[in-house]
């Protein structure tokens, strides 16, 4: 290990460092004045943010030991974890601070899971992704229990903690025996492996290879392994769902492509059947059960689903285009999902949860720009143009169509067609109903600026996403 | 200064920044206010100021030029090879006029009657001018469908704020349908895309096609565009729409989004994917006869005045279908072929003039008495002799009267398929009794008669705006009739160039 390996690995060094110092500080502010601890979590993530830039790393540098990897795919995920993460405190705290709820844990437990993101997404060997997939865990775990006296909290958070540790298992199990067959956890010597000896690729490493799977499945939520997301997504208190929607999809990308591109990818006709039937099944049931649903959050949660099975789908082709295809879409997904959750907590207020279709009934006539930009985010996450959710589908519908699946690509449209008339139905609630509830949205100045910004950005972002395709496609070409 | 070579950016451009303007700038949510009425004028202002630019466009249009005009070509997105490309000709040039043309009678039709949220109300409307103009001149494929799919985003709106009692079933019928349509014609481009390398329109006429695939693309095609037309089977949204269309919202339906289905024919279908087209010709012609013949008999017994000039527009719709795809069943050598296109393209704009009319003329009524229902009016001439005059007028056009526009694209329709085969002329033709019988019987059942009720009694003639509207229309209903030839002239050279191109088999 030489000095190189801890200036790549600065910024989760750098982070780990700033949570002690937060953590300690956070002892000595007393409730009053927690917004200081809010502050301090802003510097932790900007210093963070400014470490991960000077570090930028400009070829694929493998380091302590060929378990971490730094490379321009990790720089872009984390760069944007970091900002989702700071992104998503920042629609918190009015909201903690209204509920009671202003605790200097969450913001602890916030930094905690990015450290476990950073280090899933810069992953390079099986037990560094495990490591970073067990913090990452272990700290939603306990943030979806954040409101401790809250039973559909409680409960969800141990849903979500048991089936978490079900998949983890299957998880490890399925890592023994890669390892079992292959004799070693990195993914490049994996690589290397199975190109040295083809007769490994056989059924004791599929029987492997599928475990993997399952565990991919679950972290992103993907069908059949779903049944937690609607639950938590539910269950959670607000700020937290929208903390589990957006930065995590970002190391659950990381985690499939490093495992099954960089490590498997010579498996890639055996992989690509069981990831096409969990992306399908995801697509369909996602956006078919989404239609029943009267909870916003549960709603959110079932499109989650679907927009999984098209990164899935994405992922699927195993080319470079498939892969850029599936990070441009992860990327504008979780703009639009975190300001959907976003205005999800701005409407709700001291004692008032809003979480069912119906509160959004009249938001027009409360707020008429807010009721924009939740348009804006509605038809970006329906796919239509001329915003950014558009541009995702159309790029992942390219690399199906190009690998020669037109079967998929036409499901992939009819699906979102269906999935149209649930994000109708928000934009129906907020323009075509009256309301009663006039109450006049509470939230800070700079609350509002971010959001409204994250909402344009689905805008702006579907007029000009030319070089955010270029990026994706360039840092595709450095996947394996 | 030359801004020619800006013009159409500036036409698609200016009304959207007057709506964003609207809406940023609001109402202050009462419609009464001195902020609303400033709104209403910026609105009015934006849309003559379009005009106005369209017929520098109109002067600067070169009537023999084969190619584009007004090219406009920056490039957009270079991953993916898609560009910035406007250009028009004779066949969108009409359309475009058409849309600046409509949209300020639209607005002001809307003035005063608009009571919740004008500037969202104008907002939309000048948005949806320019996405509308914008699909008449995209000639990148990814432009095209961006503005083909966000075009649907105001008029979602647009029904479902300001719409009828059922305008929530209507809109979403509307917008879903629509969505299904044209996310296969997405699908098709993709494909299209992957074959070139580009999304550039030119690239797609000139590729070499397999039959198996022409035929899925054009399938894919006539999804998008028989929902748009509509063409029987795929009508259902249109009567539910119209009907819970806002005036306005109605007008600009009937006058120019149908419109788009027949411009997507013409500037997809058939040249990209002719041995598809000629394959499946016989199709289209018999889903056109069906939508004069049968959806004729549907709006005679029509009891809604607003469904019985939906149902009259699939009608009318048919015959533009009807003329694109005659080509096939006429001789070759004889000129059939371009006057069945062009009576398409003359009975489009004619359309647009005169069901925008029509939708006027019960909004006129509506205002005034809050019902559509034919059986609640008899003898409105008797109470308003200026307003029966324009809808009698209106109504002949819309039976096809000689003299007014409705009269030459079906004439000329009709002739083109006697070339093609006697039966498709019959069965044509027969329109001129059918829409005589439903629009006059309307007519009959509204305008003449005793005076039916109090309520009637009671209306006001029209009112200066009401009556400047109208008047506009009913001067280009007869100019079109009387004289066409600028229209005709304007497309010739176009359509010429089409038929050969398709002529030329892509196998």
């Amino acid at each position: 290990m030489t000095l190189t390996d801890y200036i790549s690995a600065a910024p989760e060094i750098t982070l780990l460092g700033l949570i002690c110092v937060v953590l300690i500080a956070d002892l000595f502010v007393d409730d009053e004045s927690r917004i200081l601890t809010f502050w301090m979590t802003i510097a932790a993530l900007a210093i963070t943010m400014w470490t991960l830039l000077t570090t930028a790393p400009t070829e694929r540098l493998v380091l302590f030991d060929g378990s971490y990897v730094s490379d321009p795919l990790s720089q872009i995920l984390k760069v944007t974890a970091v900002g989702f993460v700071g992104i998503a405190l920042m629609y918190a705290r009015d909201y903690l601070r209204a509920n009671h709820l202003h605790k200097g844990e969450f913001y602890i437990l916030g930094l905690f899971g990015l450290l476990g993101m950073m280090i899933m997404i810069s992953a390079n060997s099986l037990l560094t992704m495990y490591l970073g997939l067990e913090t990452l865990a272990l700290s939603l775990y306990a943030l979806v229990a954040i409101d401790r006296n809250n039973v559909t909290s409680a409960e969800s958070a141990m849903k979500y903690f048991v089936l978490g540790a079900i998949a983890s298992g299957a998880l490890l199990y399925g890592i023994s025996w890669v390892y079992g067959v292959t004799g070693t956890l990195k993914f490049d010597e994996i690589a290397m492996a199975l190109a040295a000896n083809p007769e490994m690729n056989s059924l004791p490493l599929w029987f492997g290879l599928a475990f993997l799977i399952v565990g991919i499945s679950f972290k992103f939520g993907a069908v059949p392994f779903h049944m937690w997301l609607p639950d938590v997504y539910q269950g959670a208190r607000t700020p937290v769902t929208l903390y589990i929607a957006s930065a995590p999809k970002l190391a659950a990308l990381a985690f499939t492509l490093r495992v099954l591109t960089d490590g498997l990818g010579g498996l890639h006709d055996v992989w690509a059947d069981m990831i096409m039937v969990v992306a399908v099944l995801s697509l369909l049931v996602g956006n078919i059960i989404a239609i029943a649903q009267t909870n916003i959050k549960r709603m959110l949660g079932y499109s989650t689903i679907a927009h999984v099975g098209f990164i899935l789908l994405g992922v699927f082709c195993g080319n470079d285009k498939g892969n850029a295809a599936a990070l441009f879409y992860t990327l504008t997904y979780i703009v639009a999902a975190a300001g959907a959750f976003g205005i999800v907590i701005l409407l709700s207020r001291r004692g008032f949860e809003a979480e069912n279709l119906s509160d959004f009934k009249g938001l027009n006539a409360r707020s008429p720009w807010f009721a924009l930009m939740m348009m804006f985010l509605m038809f970006s996450l329906a796919g239509v143009p001329p915003f950014i959710g558009f541009f995702g589908k159309l790029n992942v519908i390219d690399a199906v169509l190009s690998s020669g699946y037109p079967g998929l690509a036409i499901l992939m449209v009819l699906a979102s067609v269906v999935g149209a008339f649930y994000y109708l139905r928000v934009i129906w609630y907020m323009y075509f109903e009256p309301t009663e509830d006039m109450a006049v949205l509470q939230s800070s100045a700079d609350t509002r600026l971010v959001l409204s910004l994250n909402s344009l950005a689905v805008l702006a972002l579907g007029i000009v996403p030319g070089w955010l395709w270029t990026l994706c496609s360039q840092i595709a070409l450095s996947i394996r | 200064m030359d801004f020619s070579q800006y013009l159409l950016s500036i036409l698609i451009w200016l009304p959207v920044i007057g709506g964003v303007m609207l809406l940023v700038a609001g109402d202050g949510g009462d419609a009464r206010s001195s902020k609303a009425s400033t709104m209403r004028i910026i609105a009015l202002g934006m849309s003559l100021l379009t005009f106005v630019l369209s017929i520098a466009l109109y002067k600067w249009f070169d009537n023999a030029e084969t190619g584009m005009q007004f090219i406009e070509r920056y490039s957009w997105i270079p991953a993916l090879n898609a560009y910035y490309y406007l250009g028009i000709d004779g066949i969108s040039a009409p359309l475009i006029l058409l849309t600046t043309f409509i949209t300020p009678l639209v607005v002001l039709t809307s003035w005063d009657v608009i009571k919740v949220r004008p500037a969202q109300f104008f907002a939309a409307f000048l948005i949806l001018e320019g996405l509308m103009i914008g699909v008449f001149s995209a000639l990148d494929g990814l432009l095209f469908y961006v503005f083909w799919e966000a075009m649907l985003v105001p008029m979602f709106l647009i029904i479902g704020v300001w719409g009828g009692e059922r305008r929530i079933y209507a809109t979403l019928k509307f917008f879903l349908y629509t969505f299904l349509g044209s996310v296969l014609m997405l699908v098709a481009f993709i494909y299209l895309y992957g074959q070139t390398g580009s999304f550039d329109m030119f690239g797609w006429m000139n590729l070499p096609i397999g039959l198996t695939a022409q035929k899925f693309i054009f399938i894919a095609f006539l999804l998008a565009f028989a929902v748009k037309v509509p063409m029987w089977p795929v009508h259902t949204w249109l009567p539910d729409a119209h009907v819970e269309a806002p005036t306005g919202g109605s007008v600009i339906l009937a006058a120019i989004m149908l419109k788009m289905g027949g411009y997507g024919f013409l500037r997809l279908s058939l040249p990209m994917v002719p041995d598809g087209s000629a394959y499946f010709s016989g199709l289209v012609i018999a889903l056109s006869l069906i939508a004069i013949v049968y959806i004729g008999f549907v709006a005679l017994m029509q009891k809604d005045m607003k469904k019985l000039i939906a149902y009259s527009s699939i009608a009318h719709m048919g015959f533009v279908t009807l003329g694109f795809f005659l080509l096939w069943s006429i001789q070759s050598g004889s000129s059939g072929a371009g006057l069945g296109m062009t009576g398409g393209m003359v009975q489009m704009v004619s359309h647009g003039l005169i069901s925008g009319a029509m939708f006027l003329c019960v909004g006129v009524l509506y205002d005034r008495v809050h019902s559509r229902q034919i059986a609640d009016y008899g003898g409105v001439a008797n109470t308003m002799p200026v307003f029966a005059a324009f809808m009698v007028l209106f109504s002949m056009a819309n039976a096809g009267l000689p003299g007014t526009s409705g009269f030459v694209g079906e004439f000329m329709v009709i002739i083109a398929s006697f070339k093609a085969n006697f039966w498709f002329a019959f069965l044509a033709a027969s329109t001129l009794v059918l829409g005589a019988a439903y629009t006059l019987w309307m007519v009959k059942r509204v305008v003449y008669g005793e005076v039916a009720n109090d309520k009637v009694a009671e209306l006001e003639d029209l009112n200066m705006r009401e009556f400047v509207v109208l008047a506009v229309l009913a001067v280009a209903v007869l100019v079109i009739g009387l004289w066409p030839a600028p229209l005709v002239d304007m497309m010739n050279v176009t359509i010429d160039q089409l038929i050969q191109q398709i002529g030329q088999s892509k196998l």
